[in-house]
């Protein structure tokens, strides 16, 4: 493994129930301190990809049937989470998952699991820093604050592990434009101030690609395109789907023909 | 006037009893929702330690004490390691159908053992224990019951809200998948909550042999109380637990006092249907906070 690679999935194929077949074959790596970002379509299976990284296959019977996945020489595939968030990896699931019933501080204080019984202090000032807002919230049940203040919590319970790989699965869902540009500036702040690698997941491709270094695009359980996010940008197939900018420049039919083309390569 | 601040006292420290042997149960059902039907026969084992360290091998009445409580925490451990994590992932009923098992099986080994008599611990708590106000007495065990309950009940509060131990479990018990993500240990949080469970039975077995004496069938019926305490409070709050276990303790005093002690097992079921057709989901039960 390269020396800057923090994570590498080497040809994974995974299975739910034994059955359903959901990756197959796929491959990327993660350089440290990198953002890398995952985008495609519903049910492309970027959560499943995350989940495997992370070991919360398991609860919903999935498994890595075929493939590794390499973390700093750990052999992490099929590993239970208990032991892969103790080696630095810690998920932010879909649909951001409070602890209703905990108060904002309290969600927080969950955050520490990996360390317990080490000073937590400083850290829950680094996560008011990054997360102002929460401050004000701090001894209110969790179930009662709004979308972005969930969004900035869920985060900021998984800063409170100190990661070293970090996976954000749709972190702007259902958010408000303005929020979004918010939560993304946080992101690549972490990146940048903690050094925190990050793996993010988006169906916001636009924004996703400003932050990241290098991106995979992922369809029907495949990787069908890769590159650094800067050219991911201008490609004009992503551009096409993702970023909802049709190719310009080109005689009519001739362009259907080819985004035709194209999307049969990808499906 | 008398007669009802006596029966007043009496139900209070009936309802602390129930309180604490439904905190138990509680703490069980809030992180693996299972209904542990061996409740009974947890205390029963508890009462029945202290009594062996303390009857039969003349320990020193704090340290039998401690050591039936520590040896109670450690018994929660061994069943949830042995008994019920094999059963992890499998249908619900299937756990509560084992514990259902346990509980005839720990049952057997009790009889076998100690046999159906009734037993009593030796003479320990101090005279000056008994409180008297006028003509109301205030039997020395009642007022160890509440100064014991009281204590307990502190510090498992404190446990919960302020540990990070304690955080951890309420997180189990709140969104089990995100306190994985998180890297809480969930089958050990299972444990704990087995371990604190079988602790707090035995200390409530112990309090109930100390008033009652102790016999397999009279602690583990007992037990089954703990059934209308956590229903009425809500199956999943410890603060219903506690208000739960007084409500049935006055309402089985006052029955007995003032209507006829015939009646005294029956009112408390009577007002728990009353209360469970208002409120369903018990006085304290979980609402879904359904923002989000
Ligand atoms: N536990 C499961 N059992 C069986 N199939 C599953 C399971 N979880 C997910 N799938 C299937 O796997 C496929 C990929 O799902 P996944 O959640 O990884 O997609 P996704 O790319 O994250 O989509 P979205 O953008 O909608 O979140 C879907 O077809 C889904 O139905
Ligand atoms: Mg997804």
């Amino acid at each position: 493994m390269e020396n800057n690679v923090l994570l590498q999935i080497n040809n994974i194929s995974v299975v739910y129930s034994d059955v359903i077949q959901i990756l197959k074959a796929v491959s990327l790596d993660v350089k440290k301190s990198q953002i890398v970002s995952l985008l495609g379509s519903n049910g492309a299976g970027k959560t499943t990809t995350l989940k495997s990284i992370s070991g919360l296959l398991k609860p919903e019977n999935g498994k890595v049937t075929e493939g590794t996945i390499d973390y700093e020489g750990h052999n992490i595939q099929n590993s239970a989470p208990e032991i892969v968030t103790r080696l630095g990896i810690i998920q932010v699931m879909e649909g951001r998952q409070p602890f209703k019933y905990l108060t904002v501080e309290e969600n927080l204080r969950v955050g520490t699991a990996t360390r317990w019984g080490k000073p937590y202090k400083k850290d829950l000032e680094l996560v008011y820093h990054y997360f102002a807002p929460l401050v004000a919230r701090k001894n209110s049940l969790a179930g009662y604050c709004s979308g972005g203040e969930l969004q900035m919590l869920v985060m900021g319970r998984a800063l409170m592990a100190q990661p070293r790989l970090l996976l954000l699965d749709e972190p702007s869902l259902g958010l408000a434009p303005l929020l979004v540009k918010e939560i993304f500036e946080i992101i690549k702040r972490v990146n940048q101030e903690q050094g925190t690698t990050l793996m993010l997941v988006e169906q916001n491709a636009n924004m996703a690609l400003q932050i990241a270094d290098f991106g995979y695009v992922m369809e029907n359980g495949k990787i069908v395109l890769e590159g650094d996010a800067k050219d991911l940008i201008e490609n004009p197939d992503v551009k096409e789907f993702y970023l909802g900018v049709a190719a310009t420049g080109t005689i009519k039919t001739y362009k259907d023909v080819k985004s035709y083309k194209r999307r049969k390569r990808w499906l | 006037m008398e007669f009802f601040f006596q029966i007043l006292i009496n139900g209070l420290s009936l309802g602390f009893l129930y309180a604490l042997a439904a905190l138990g149960f509680v703490m069980i059902f809030k992180s693996s929702s299972v209904l542990n039907f061996a409740h009974g026969e947890l205390m029963a084992i508890g009462a029945f330690l202290f009594l062996v360290l303390s009857a039969w091998a003349k320990l020193p009445i704090w340290l039998a004490f401690f050591l039936a409580l520590a040896g109670s925490f450690s018994l929660g451990f061994i069943i949830e390691r042995f008994f019920l994590r094999p059963l992890i992932g499998e249908a619900l009923i299937e756990v509560i159908m084992l514990t259902v098992g346990l509980a005839i099986m720990f049952k057997g080994l009790m009889l076998f053992v100690f046999g159906g008599d009734i037993h009593s611990y030796p003479e320990f708590l101090p005279q000056a224990l008994t409180l008297h106000w006028g003509a109301v007495e205030v039997p020395g065990v009642n007022v160890a019951t509440f100064i014991v309950g009281l204590v307990f009940l502190g510090l498992f509060g404190f446990f919960f809200k302020y540990s990070s131990q304690g955080i951890y479990m309420r997180s189990v018990a709140d969104n089990q998948p995100a306190a994985m993500a998180l890297g809480v240990h969930v089958r050990r949080v299972f444990a704990m909550s087995w371990a604190i469970a079988a602790l707090v039975c035995a200390m409530s077995g112990i309090v109930i042999g100390i008033i009652n004496g102790i016999n397999v069938h009279e602690v583990s019926a007992i037990g089954l109380k703990v059934f209308p305490v956590v229903i009425l409070g809500g199956l999943d709050s410890i603060g219903g637990a506690i208000l739960g276990g007084l409500i049935i303790g006055l309402l089985e005093t006052f029955t007995g006092g003032y209507i006829s002690t015939g009646l005294r097992e029956v009112v408390p079921y009577i007002v728990l249907i009353i209360i469970l057709m208002i409120k369903p989901y018990g006085l304290f039960g979980l609402v879904e906070i359904e923002r989000v």
